[in-house]
């Protein structure tokens, strides 16, 4: 069976009990992004500290591999300078286009930590979506939220 | 795996009408295998559905032998291409009780509707009075269901924004059926149009047309059926249908991709403007202007998709010599079985009539717990293929409080094997994700 590829137990830990669920306050940028394909659904808000992601919280619904994502998401980039934080999801992007490539997973293994459990996705072109859903949502609401916070500077 | 379930006692499997192991081997595709090498359980029919090798002979046929355009050029092989594609038209024609000139070839139910949607607005603009009659504008309304597939909603939607009438629509009930409750006053004297499908993509739900129906011409309302999910899976005749536009898709009922019907009745075909315009749809062309040629060649632009009309015609032929009444029963017997095997699983809820009543081969279902794109994953890993999310029924899946369902769909190829296969593979998921139905409150979701 492949399935085990793709439903690695990190995954399906984050599935589970999901890191940072739920939205707060307070936040500079709010965003719903959803997959017209499929019905998933996120609302990802952003919170910042200068340039540094102070908090992301969200609520969606979704299959393992969304709701997963955005768990394993949140872990990586709080704490981080946004510019760092969309680099880091530059490299998960890689890791979802490399068609289970094990070199592109090994050389990515530290910089995505838990994220490159995702690697067995990228076997499965229909779901590779589903992964990049929340890192889409953080993009867009990173953006908008340095433009919130220039204009108040 | 899949192939040696044992059953629950109690199953009720009736003989089956049709001949599922010889019908199979007329399936070229059913014989690969899928997923390192396990059997491929084929349950998305709705979807598309796999051509029997009369089909795809059909399309070579006609390639190899008088490919040429039609109703255009007068050599042999023209003549020889327009005989093949008006005898298609004849047999298709004939399979749903219509006249030969009442039958447009479009690419697909959704352009057969877009035609109709379009003709209606360019009515208001005509400069022919002729194909003024069905202008639709401020004031008027268009009438819909919360059941229909995005193809019979975003075009009236559009037609509605185009010209400043209102879009209407009838409800569901819990059960998976349209609420007729209101149906005299959503359908009233200013509605110019209803738009409703034969049988649900999604449910299955096989409608009442007949009450709408009277009620719309009540009115003076125009008809239109989206026979989509209809037309494949049991007989139609457009005489007793009594519509005004009945529409539905080639590939979905053995044919090639690429070529769909909309059946009109003559005299209001004639009296619509077209939609898309060009070579051979044309009566006299001047600089100044142009008039148009009579239904069916007003509505059919441009070089036709002559090979996948003779292949239609070719899928036509394959149902009628099975015979819809027995492809009909058939899968009455399948989804009787598939709704009690399915519903007997701890965990499992179908989103739709829950018996064979009034109700087709489509089962959409959740399974507590499990997300319907991770229970089709499951079952993908087992060579079994389903369809999951809103099916392009949106506001459907929204109406039953789901995110989206895991569907199964059924066709003359389809055995008890398969809805076996479906049935362990939906235990499969449960013990995958180790969801354990009877405690699964609060679980992952």
């Amino acid at each position: 069976m492949q399935l085990q590829s793709m439903y690695q137990d990190i995954i399906l830990d984050h599935y589970r009990n999901p890191h940072g669920r739920g939205l707060r306050d307070p936040f500079e940028a709010e965003v719903h992004h959803v997959n017209p394909t499929c019905g998933d659904e996120v609302t990802l808000r952003v919170h910042l500290d200068g340039d540094t992601i102070a908090d992301v919280s969200y609520e969606g619904m979704g299959c393992s591999i969304s709701q997963a994502s955005v768990s394993a998401m949140y872990d990586l980039v709080i704490g981080k300078d946004v510019t760092t934080a969309l680099g880091t999801g530059e490299q998960f992007m890689r890791l979802m286009q490399s068609k289970g490539d094990t070199a592109v997973a090994e050389e990515l293994e530290d910089e995505l930590e838990d994220a490159v459990a995702f690697a067995g996705v990228s076997k499965y072109p229909a779901r590779v979506k589903c992964a990049l859903m929340s890192w889409m949502a953080l993009k867009d609401a990173s953006a908008r939220a340095l433009s919130t916070t220039e204009k108040v500077n | 795996m899949t192939q040696t379930v044992s059953r629950p006692a109690g199953a009720h499997q009736v003989p089956l009408p049709l001949d599922v192991e010889a019908i199979r081997a007329d399936f070229p595709i059913l014989s690969r295998t899928v997923r390192d090498g396990k059997r491929l359980v084929y349950l998305d029919s709705g979807a598309t559905s796999q051509k029997p090798r009369s089909v795809l002979d059909a399309e070579r046929w006609f390639y190899e032998n008088i490919n040429a355009a039609p109703h255009r050029g007068a050599h042999q092989l023209a003549e020889e291409a327009t005989g093949a594609y008006e005898a298609a038209r004849a047999t298709i024609a004939g399979f749903i009780g219509a006249a030969d000139n009442e039958v447009v070839f479009t690419r697909n139910s959704t352009e057969a509707i877009n035609l109709v949607a379009y003709a209606l607005s360019n009515a208001a603009t005509a400069k022919e009075p002729e194909f003024r009659r069905y202008a639709v504008g401020q004031g008027d309304e268009i009438v819909v269901t919360e059941m229909e597939h995005h193809a019979n909603l975003i075009p009236w939607q559009q037609l509605c924004e185009r010209t400043g009438a209102t879009l209407r629509w009838l409800g569901l009930t819990d059960d998976g059926r349209l609420d007729l409750s209101d149906l005299a006053t959503v359908v009233n004297e200013r509605t110019k149009l209803v738009a409703v499908t034969q049988q649900s993509n999604i449910l299955g739900t096989i409608n009442p047309l007949g009450d709408i129906v009277a009620r719309a011409h009540e009115v003076g309302a125009l008809v239109l059926v989206d026979g989509a999910q209809s037309v494949p899976h049991q007989p139609v005749d457009v005489a007793a249908l009594g519509a005004d536009f009945l529409v539905f898709s080639g590939h979905k009922m053995l044919g090639p991709t690429g070529v769909g019907v909309l059946w009109g009745r003559y005299e209001v075909l004639d009296a619509l403007p077209p939609f898309l315009t060009g070579g051979s749809m044309i009566e006299v062309v001047r600089m100044e202007g142009s008039t148009f040629a009579a239904p069916p060649q007003r509505f059919e632009a441009g070089v036709p998709m002559t090979a996948q009309v003779i292949g239609l015609g070719a899928a036509v032929e394959y149902l009628q010599a099975l015979g819809m009444d027995q492809v009909l029963a058939h899968e009455e017997a399948l989804t009787g079985y598939a709704l009690e095997q399915l519903q007997a699983i701890p965990g499992v809820t179908v989103i739709g009539p829950p018996d064979t009543v009034a109700r087709g081969g489509a089962i959409s279902f959740t399974v507590e717990g499990i997300h319907p794109h991770d229970v089709g994953q499951v079952l993908d890993d087992l060579g079994i293929a389903v369809r999951v999310g809103h099916h392009c029924a949106w506001p459907v899946v929204r109406r039953y409080g789901v995110p989206a369902t895991t569907r199964a769909t059924f066709y003359v190829h389809t055995g008890y094997d398969d809805i076996d296969a479906l049935v362990e593979g939906v235990r499969e998921a449960q013990r995958f994700f180790g969801v354990v139905p009877a405690v699964t409150e609060g679980g992952a979701s």
